[in-house]
């Protein structure tokens, strides 16, 4: 506890986050535009999006990622059906109780089926709402894909010139792509701390931090991220005797807070995850000489993280997990994958395959952002910690 | 008051005799494949293919659409589905997937066809993000040589490709042109591939033709239950000689039919839409639930996931890549989008006069359930049309609920008759 007060900055900062981001981030983003009146906002769902090409409009990027647990679905249930997965069904419930209004336009990619429909209905119901689509690319071995994709991103930018009323320009763009570099260069070095001494930062905290950068403007994120990380640098807790894990499975919709603290308080250090992969898509920076949207394009095929929504033929599919757990020296890998989600559930097949050849062991979980009892999750972890380490 | 017979759906025309033959022959080819290595097999996607490239190169089209649809029709699907889940699908994953990697980690013996392993796993991405984990799953089971054909989505509103897209599919289908030219040895033939691509072209315009039939009353043929029939040759034989022949055959019956007022049931009573695949483990007992009303599905939207002929598209030998673009483009159900799926219904409701839309909803294939809620809420309180929503599955035999079903369907053809009862009372020269 030494520590905590030592260094009262971070806590209070983390702490004052973590009522927005359990309470209603699209909340707070709606005071933050009643303050700058005439900034538009565009909602992004997840996973990706290229940010740096409305950011470069003047505009502000921000998630939407469901509703959280505390969001009542009570329309939305009737356009989607109980196999849905629950973020569909609560982005739309926001829609259809008005609490997107805020937004000025917002946009989807080819993520999933049920993800590209949901497109769809936004637009019938939405009139107002200006709802961009995506179609990222799915060879990632033709010859012709990043002269495709910076074509779409061109046809994207001529959209969102529309919606803001004037052309956004290459000075504007590359200045944009060097804000989300180094926004995404200090997301990396804060997961880069949490996994060499998880004892110093939580994975609740590397959470919360990452997901202010969803809905605050970059700029500020950067400052938050610097004092955070300089913050928990000088933190000095003893490790406890808990497994390290990878964690994988939740890179769309989004596990309540209470969950992923139950998940370490049971006996884990999460050392990687996936949480809010889209935000921080990229493993290097995007190049800023030359054309920024032929950069951002290149950037897309050449230097950003494996997902699951993206398929490349490249490399097996789990080869990307299975080097996770060498590199950060976990021991195991716990699978957290969202109740419906059809990607991470495929994907689960071929994950185990490969982690049983490699003798790792997982553990097997689902969750939805709408539940609020983590008793049963929280015993399977203990009693999978414990075979791990008293067996 | 319902009819309490139930009408006699067996349907054995010649067309449908043709089509167990040819179906037959093809399958037999597979097995060929398989266990003489006869020839190279092409793994590809139902939705929007280029089946008339692999043609080009001798290649034997795979289907593991049709194999899983084919183990649910015979009703073998379940073990193969409950074999993949052992190994770690969920529950809530595409059942067509999962009976085919049942299939596929096993003996690839079926009661219609031994399955061969591929020369090359070309995933045609129309629409379908399973597609693409499907056949990352079985290049990882198979080592095989995988190719992932992008498909750029229907997005724009105008519901039209951008001329970009088209370059980019155009492109990658030289792409295959070298992949194929590797695998098999081959040369190229541009000839060649302009004659396959008119078969398709012929073939697309008389199954256009056939479908422009059910606008008559009675319909000549149910273009759900009956389509199905068809569509086994149009995907697995488009751009041969045979297939070609089939539809002439077929055109020919359906309108002889038409011409002697002939329909599928004794009487038509309602003529409906369908939105949805079928349920394949149940066909028949589906089928009776309607037949039993007398009503006749004019128009599906099931029929299109392979193509969209009746709007106007039709291969062109004068363009062969770029019309074989276009079609998996844009002339397919799912690579549109959702509300351009919207409009095909209503066109089908409106120009080919029916009474009521009926959706069936499945739960392994999102792509068409996701949102169905959404589609039901505009045909009901947008354009006023009597919409019944119903759920089961394309694949699993676990999710089909007949009592429930007949319920359902019994209460809403109760009201619409109800309906048609007052309407016809009050028109001029009615009963009152």
């Amino acid at each position: 506890m030494a520590n905590e007060k030592a260094h009262p900055a971070i806590e209070a900062l983390i702490s004052k986050y973590r009522e927005v981001v359990e309470g209603s981030p699209l909340e707070y983003t709606a005071d933050w535009k009643a303050k700058h009146p005439g900034v538009k906002l565009v909602g992004c769902y997840p996973l990706y999006t290229p940010v740096e090409i409305i950011h470069a409009g003047g505009m502000l990027p921000v998630a939407v990622i469901g509703g959280g647990n505390r969001l009542e679905i009570a329309h939305a249930d009737s356009r989607f059906q109980s196999f849905v997965c629950s973020i569909v069904k609560s982005t739309l419930e926001l829609g259809l109780t008005g609490q997107l209004k805020i937004l000025d336009g917002i946009v989807f990619h080819s993520i999933c089926d049920p993800a590209r429909n949901l497109a769809s209905v936004f637009t019938r119901n939405f009139p107002d709402l200006m709802v961009e689509y995506i179609h990222f690319p799915q060879n990632l071995t033709s010859r012709h894909a990043v002269s495709y994709l910076a074509a779409e991103y061109r046809r994207v930018k001529a959209s969102y010139e529309k919606l803001v009323g004037r052309p956004i320009d290459n000075e504007a763009l590359c200045q944009s792509i060097r804000v989300y570099n180094e926004q995404r260069g200090l997301l990396r070095d804060l997961y880069r701390l949490r996994s060499q001494s998880p004892q110093n930062l939580s994975t609740v905290e590397t959470y919360i931090l990452t997901r202010i950068g969803t809905f605050l403007p970059p700029e500020e994120h950067i400052a938050i991220l610097k004092e955070a990380i300089a913050a928990a640098s000088r933190r000095d807790e003893r490790l406890k005797d808990r497994i390290k894990v990878v964690l994988e499975g939740s890179f769309c919709e989004q596990p309540p807070l209470e969950l992923i603290e139950g998940l370490e308080a049971a006996g884990c250090y999460i050392l990687d995850d996936d949480f809010l992969l889209g935000w921080r898509w990229f493993s290097q920076d995007v190049a800023v000489e030359g054309d920024p949207i032929q950069n951002l394009a290149r950037a897309y095929l050449d230097r950003s993280v494996y997902s699951g929504v993206k398929h490349d033929t490249r490399e097996p599919k789990a080869k990307h997990l299975v080097d996770k757990v060498r590199e950060t020296g976990a021991s195991a890998v716990v699978i957290l994958a969202a109740k419906f989600c059809e990607p991470a559930l495929f994907d689960y097949a071929l994950y185990r395959r490969a982690l049983e050849a490699e003798g790792i062991p997982h553990l097997y979980l689902e969750f939805e952002e709408k539940m609020w009892i983590f008793d049963k999750a929280r015993t399977e972890v203990e009693t999978f910690v414990e075979s791990m380490l008293f067996d | 008051m319902a009819k309490k017979e139930t009408p006699k759906t067996n349907y054995q025309g010649q067309m449908h005799l043709l089509q167990k033959d040819l179906m037959g022959r093809y399958f037999d080819s597979l097995t060929r494949a398989a266990e003489q290595g006869e020839g190279k097999a092409a793994y590809m996607l139902i939705s929007g293919n280029p089946v008339e490239l692999m043609l080009a190169f001798d290649m034997i089209p795979v289907y593991p659409e049709i194999n899983a649809l084919q183990l649910a029709v015979k009703k073998v699907a379940l073990p193969y589905i409950q074999k993949a889940e052992e190994i770690g699908y969920s529950m809530d994953n595409c059942a067509y997937v999962k009976a085919d990697v049942g299939l596929f980690l096993g003996d690839r013996k079926t009661p219609f066809a031994t399955i061969p392993p591929p020369a090359l796993i070309l995933c045609n991405y129309v629409g379908c993000n399973v597609y693409l984990q499907w056949f990352e799953h079985l290049a990882e089971y198979s080592h095989g040589e995988i190719f992932n054909l992008d498909i750029p989505f229907m997005r724009d509103p105008s519901g039209k490709p951008t001329k970009e897209d088209t370059e980019y599919v155009v492109k990658q289908l030289e792409e295959v042109i070298e992949v194929c030219e590797r695998i098999t040895g081959k040369k190229f033939d541009y000839q060649k591939l302009q004659k396959i691509v008119s078969y398709s072209g012929q073939t697309g315009e008389l199954w256009s033709k056939i479908k422009g039939l059910t606008k008559r009353v009675p319909s000549p043929f149910d273009a759900y239950f009956d389509s199905v029939t068809m569509m086994a040759p149009l995907y697995c034989l488009r751009g041969t000689e045979e297939g070609l022949k089939f539809f002439e055959t077929a055109y020919k019956e359906m309108e002889e039919k038409a011409e002697l007022g002939m329909g599928p049931l004794p009487e038509e009573r309602f003529r409906f839409v369908i939105e949805g695949p079928p349920p394949w483990p149940y066909l028949r007992t589906f089928r009776d639930l309607f037949a039993k009303w007398g009503a006749v599905a004019v128009a599906s939207t099931y029929s299109t996931v392979g193509g969209l002929w009746e709007f106007g598209f039709k291969h062109d030998p004068n363009r062969p890549l770029e019309s074989i673009a276009e079609h998996m483009l844009e002339w397919n159900l799912t690579n549109r989008n959702f509300l351009q799926r919207y409009d095909q219904i209503r066109r089908y409701v409106q120009e080919w006069s029916a009474d009521a839309l009926v959706i069936h909803s499945v739960k392994s294939c999102r792509l068409f359930s996701a949102g169905q809620g959404d589609m039901r809420e505009y045909f009901t309180k947008e354009l006023n049309i009597p919409t019944l929503l119903i759920e089961s599955d394309i694949e699993d035999p676990r999710y089909f609920s007949e009592a429930q079903m007949k319920n359902r369907v019994d209460a809403f053809f109760e009201s619409l008759e109800h309906k048609k009862i007052l309407r016809e009372a009050s028109a001029p020269g009615g009963q009152a």
